[in-house]
């Protein structure tokens, strides 16, 4: 990894919900282009982690810096940081009163400060890149999951991020519309967007994914590319993992 | 079934309905014939005392005062304006947007027409039925007009009326100081019906934005705020509205700079106002509680900054969930302007009691009285009617 | 890093909060500061300053009723006679209208068509004119329209209802009520005990049951036991006995404390009412269906079921209506009954002292606020506690 080109730097981050302590020390980096993919157990800090990423949590300790810039207290980096990052969460969250067009554009419209019009044709565009640009005038209500997590997708892309978060997008659907999903997001790796994905996707981490985080207790217990993460899991815990996962 | 469906038929269907629902068990049987005697005892003397030994003249003759006060003779025409101009909006909102208030207007039409059928002058007459069809006309209009393609024009302009409504009818019926066809008609003139839905009127309208606010600040992260909210909210949940209306009537003056003078009816809406904002807030924060965490951080990870989530985000959620609890706060506000009293303004109650001090018509009062709660419980039961229809409505529009 | 060390101050999160509040604070307290100063002002004006000497003075008006009351007492005094006859009417008004309330709650789910529809009419009535119209009603158009004191109205048990009010009799201790006592209080010791004796028994072979039942069963049992057994009644009733001019002896209410409690009552009533209805209705079929296919019994899944989650749903909405009932009783004012909020308005009229009498009422209604509260929390977790 060329350390000019990450695009996110990870420094001992730390952080603690009261006296539990989620993440313990996590120093990693991210280049630009690359798709990671982060497993672990459930309650083991994956999702705080890229929480931390656009600061829906704070960090107490270490540094995070996104593409030059630091997080820190600082109001305006904050504003601009997320501006950079697309987040897409594990139940959608539309916004239930807009429809799927408005959801897209609202952030464009009042952030950017794109014309009206400008927005929406990007919307559309958005939505037939994720394929469903029939369904623009509907609420988010009238969409089956698989749609509401395309539109999700489409709202994040909206603010043309360089990085997107994915916090497990196929955890809350049927299996049938899994695919869907996974779909629109391996398009969209290899359009070579920048992308973190929590995902329990093993098969779409195994072909997707440049490299992948295992996480355990709040900790990096290994990092290795996908060929290596499978064939060869050095950590004991990488092991009983892989072997209660791959069983299903 | 069969079996069933025999039975069914051997028994007329009355007696098996009364059999079911009146005689089913013998304490039922019991309980029926109890309730039937005491209807019977009790509508007796009603029903008689209603159709013969009541003298209603007490109404007619004081129908002016019960409904406008004091309000000067010749500029009652203002206030049948302002009554023209709410209709035409009603009308126009019901083609456009239908659903229940296509039904208000239905039945409001229809109790104009039912009013205009009432011996009452030939002018006021003929002005209940102009406002029958007026409602209809701008019914039609509105249904031509959601038709049309102006309609999201004529939607926001509507909605923008809608909120300067209250203004023009204050305008109206207080008067714009130096215009000559709209002179001022000073508070102390107003009395009756009206003064109740002015006073009614402008304190929701006022309230609204200082519950919201108030509502928000409960929910703030930073302490201060929250704190402070809260303390409003509870010390003003837990006085009597007519201790907050007295002690308006009385200190107001005491904390405004010495030369300000406040009328009484303005007093009395600064009391309903405060009042009413800590019961707002209350309902608007039970609809914030009710917007998941996730819709926060969907907003903030968008790049919405906080200001813009609460107006597009949060708000417009959280205020629709409330709709049915605010028309609930509007009832009681309705009936809870009878508390003027210790301003000494003459609301409908009130001035109905001042006219039974009036040694004519002293012993009017079971007569007075009656039809005061009559016409409270008119509009009351309407709106609560409509106040629970509207629940169920925006309960099955939702997600 | 040295980015992370210098972050504007204007910028950084951590300072704009504070700010935030600290403006906030700032902007309270200069509106606070110009009330205040528009008050002195004011009263410089006026030549009043802000105390409370004149509590002390002799107050030189009448109370009716309630605690005994002179003109001469002070106004301190004067002002304690209105809030006990607050807490009398507001006591007695919760107490009432809730049980007023759950009949009228349960008559609506009746399956008597004819009694559901008429607590129907009640409710719908009651709820939707203002309160103060019913209680000037009650006042003016009931009870100053019945006869006179001496052909007064009576009612079986010696109960009479004339202008001057409802007069009914007054149980009376005779010479075997202190030996009745303390059987009560045996009474109770072995209701306790056989409660606990059962507790354990029940406990020791493993069965449910209803120790309680036991217990009060043994109370009552004693109480009308011994109360029959003495030689003479320990209570008799004491009827009214028309004296010269009124009644004499006996439980007297004037007509404005009648009004004012029947009026609240029936208010509060048709709201506890709808409270209860919504509460049953609340436990879902569901429930019912799932006690059903254990094979309780009605009674048991009422009992174990249904009343207990019927209970923490119907609580709170109660405790807003109690708080409701308390301030509606200001309303007294309407009709003449000397309670807290009247008597401090005669107060403020005689001493011309509206801020510290403004203050002395709020302060005692959110005190009676803040109390009904607290107990009803408190009965609230413990309903809670109880059915986990």
């Amino acid at each position: 990894m060329l350390k000019d080109e990450a695009i996110i730097i990870c420094r001992d981050v730390h952080k603690w919900f009261g006296n539990f302590q989620a993440l313990r020390g996590i120093t990693t980096s991210v280049s630009k282009g690359e798709v990671v993919v982060i497993c672990g157990p459930s309650g083991s800090g994956k999702s705080t982690f890229i929480r931390t990423i656009n600061r829906l949590e704070e960090h107490q300790r270490g540094q995070i810096i996104v593409d030059g810039i630091e997080l820190t207290h600082d109001l305006k980096n904050i504003e601009a940081i997320r501006r950079e990052i697309g987040m897409v969460f594990q139940s959608f969250n539309l916004f239930p009163h807009l429809t799927a067009l408005q959801n897209i554009t609202l952030a464009p419209i009042w952030v950017r400060k794109l014309k009206r019009s400008e927005a929406e044709d990007l919307a559309m565009q958005l939505l037939k890149r994720v394929g469903i640009p029939e369904q623009a005038h509907k609420y988010p209500g009238q969409l089956s999951g698989g749609q509401q997590q395309r539109v999700a997708i489409a709202r994040a892309l909206a603010m043309q991020p360089k990085i997107m978060l994915f916090d497990e997008p196929t955890s809350a659907l049927d299996p049938e519309m899994i695919k869907e999903v996974l779909d629109v997001m391996r398009e969209l790796a290899r359009s070579g967007m920048t992308m973190i994905v929590v995902t329990h996707e093993m098969g779409f981490a195994r072909e997707v994914a440049d490299r992948i985080i295992f996480f355990d207790q709040g900790q990096i217990v290994e990092e290795n590319s996908p060929n290596e993460f499978f064939k060869n899991p050095k950590h004991e815990r990488t092991k009983l993992f892989l072997s209660q996962i791959l069983q299903h | 079934m069969i079996g069933q469906k025999r039975v069914a038929v051997e028994v007329p269907p009355t007696l098996r309905w009364l059999k079911e629902n009146l005689f089913s068990t013998w304490y039922n049987t019991l309980l029926t014939l109890l309730c039937l005697w005491g209807l019977y005892a009790a509508l007796g003397s009603l029903l008689t005392w209603i159709f013969a030994k009541a003298d209603w003249s007490v109404i007619p003759a004081n129908l002016k005062l019960l409904l406008v006060g004091t309000y000067p003779a010749e500029m009652l025409w203002r206030i049948w304006m302002a009554l023209y101009l709410v209709v035409c909006f009603l009308g126009m909102s019901a083609g456009l947007w239908g659903s229940l208030l296509r039904d208000t207007v239905v039945v409001l039409s229809s109790a104009f027409l039912f009013l205009a059928l009432l011996p009452f002058g030939v002018n006021e007459r003929l002005l209940l039925s102009g406002l029958a069809l007026l409602s209809w006309g701008m019914m039609g209009s509105g249904w031509l007009l959601r038709r049309s393609s102006l309609r999201r024009w004529g939607a926001r302009i509507l909605l923008g009326l809608w909120v300067l409504s209250p203004v023009l009818v204050v305008a109206l019926i207080g008067g714009v100081p130096g215009n000559a066809w709209l002179a001022p008609v000073s508070t102390a003139q107003w009395g009756g019906l009206m003064l109740t839905f002015m006073l009614a009127i402008v304190g929701i309208f006022a309230s609204f934005p200082l519950g919201i606010l108030l509502a928000l600040g409960r929910r703030s992260e930073l302490p201060v705020v929250r704190w402070l909210s809260i303390l409003y909210i509870e010390i003003i949940r837990g006085v009597p509205l007519v201790t907050l209306i007295f002690m308006a009537s009385v200190m107001l003056p005491l904390f405004l700079p010495g030369d300000t003078r406040v009328d009484q009816a303005v007093r009395a809406m600064t009391a309903f106002t405060l009042f009413t904002a800590a019961y707002i807030a209350e309902n608007v924060r039970g609809g914030l509680q009710n917007i998941p965490r996730g819709q926060y951080e969907a907003a903030q990870a968008v790049g919405l900054s906080s200001f813009l989530t609460t107006v597009f985000i949060v708000l417009p959620q959280a205020l629709r969930a409330v709709i049915p609890a605010n028309v609930g706060q509007f009832i009681s506000l309705f009936k809870d302007t009878s508390l003027v009293f210790v301003a000494a303004l003459l609301d409908l109650f009130n001035i109905g009691r001042s006219i039974l001090a009036n040694p004519n018509w002293l012993a009017h009062d079971s007569e007075m009285l009656l039809f005061i709660a009559f016409v409270y419980w008119i509009f009351t039961y309407f709106m609560s009617h409509l106040s629970q229809r509207l629940e169920r409505t925006l309960g099955v529009g939702e997600r | 890093m040295t980015r992370a060390a210098r972050i504007p101050f204007w910028r950084d999160i951590r300072v704009l909060r504070i700010s935030a509040q600290i403006a906030f604070v700032l902007l309270v307290v200069l509106l606070g500061n110009w009330l205040y100063s528009n008050l002195q002002t004011n009263l410089r004006a006026t030549n009043i300053s802000f105390s409370y000497d004149f509590l002390q003075q002799p107050a030189s008006m009448g109370i009716s009723e309630g605690l005994p009351f002179q003109p001469t007492d002070s106004y301190q005094y004067a002002f304690w006679v209105g809030v006990f006859n607050t807490l009398r009417v507001v006591f007695l008004g919760m107490v009432l209208a809730t049980l007023l309330g759950l009949v009228i709650g349960v008559a609506r789910l009746s399956s008597n068509w004819l009694v559901r529809t008429l607590s129907g009419i009640y409710i719908e009535t009651l709820r939707n004119t203002p309160l103060v119209v019913q209680l000037v009603f009650w006042y003016t158009a009931v009870f100053l329209k019945l006869p006179r004191v001496d052909e007064s109205l009576q009612f079986p048990g010696s109960i009479y209802l004339s202008q001057r009010g409802l007069v009914m009799p007054q149980p009376q201790p005779t010479e075997s009520f202190a030996l009745w006592g303390l059987t009560l209080l045996l009474g109770c010791v072995l209701a306790v005990g056989v409660y606990i004796a059962r507790r354990i028994y029940l406990e020791r072979v493993q069965r449910p049951g209803t120790p309680w039942l036991w217990g009060l069963s043994t109370f009552l049992f004693i109480a009308t036991g011994s109360w029959f057994l003495l030689p003479q009644s320990p209570l008799t009733w004491e009827p009214p006995v028309m004296g010269i001019f009124n009644f004499e002896g006996g439980m007297q209410f004037t007509p404005e404390f009648t009004a004012l409690l029947l009026g609240l009552v029936i208010y509060t009533a048709a709201f506890i009412a709808e409270i209860v209805r919504a509460g049953i209705l609340a436990v879902s079929k569901g429930q019912k269906e799932a006690a059903r296919a254990l094979g309780l019994t009605n009674l048991q899944m009422m009992r174990l079921i249904v009343l207990p989650q019927a209970l923490r749903v119907m609580i709170p909405p109660t405790t807003s209506q109690y708080l409701n009932l308390a301030k509606n009783s200001s309303l007294a004012v309407a009709i003449g009954y000397p309670d807290l909020f009247n008597v401090a308005n005669t107060i403020i009229n005689q001493s011309g002292r509206a801020i510290e009498v403004i203050l002395m009422i709020m302060g005692s209604y959110l005190t009676i606020s803040l109390l009904t509260s607290l107990f009803m929390n408190w009965y609230n977790r413990r309903v809670r506690l109880v059915e986990r």
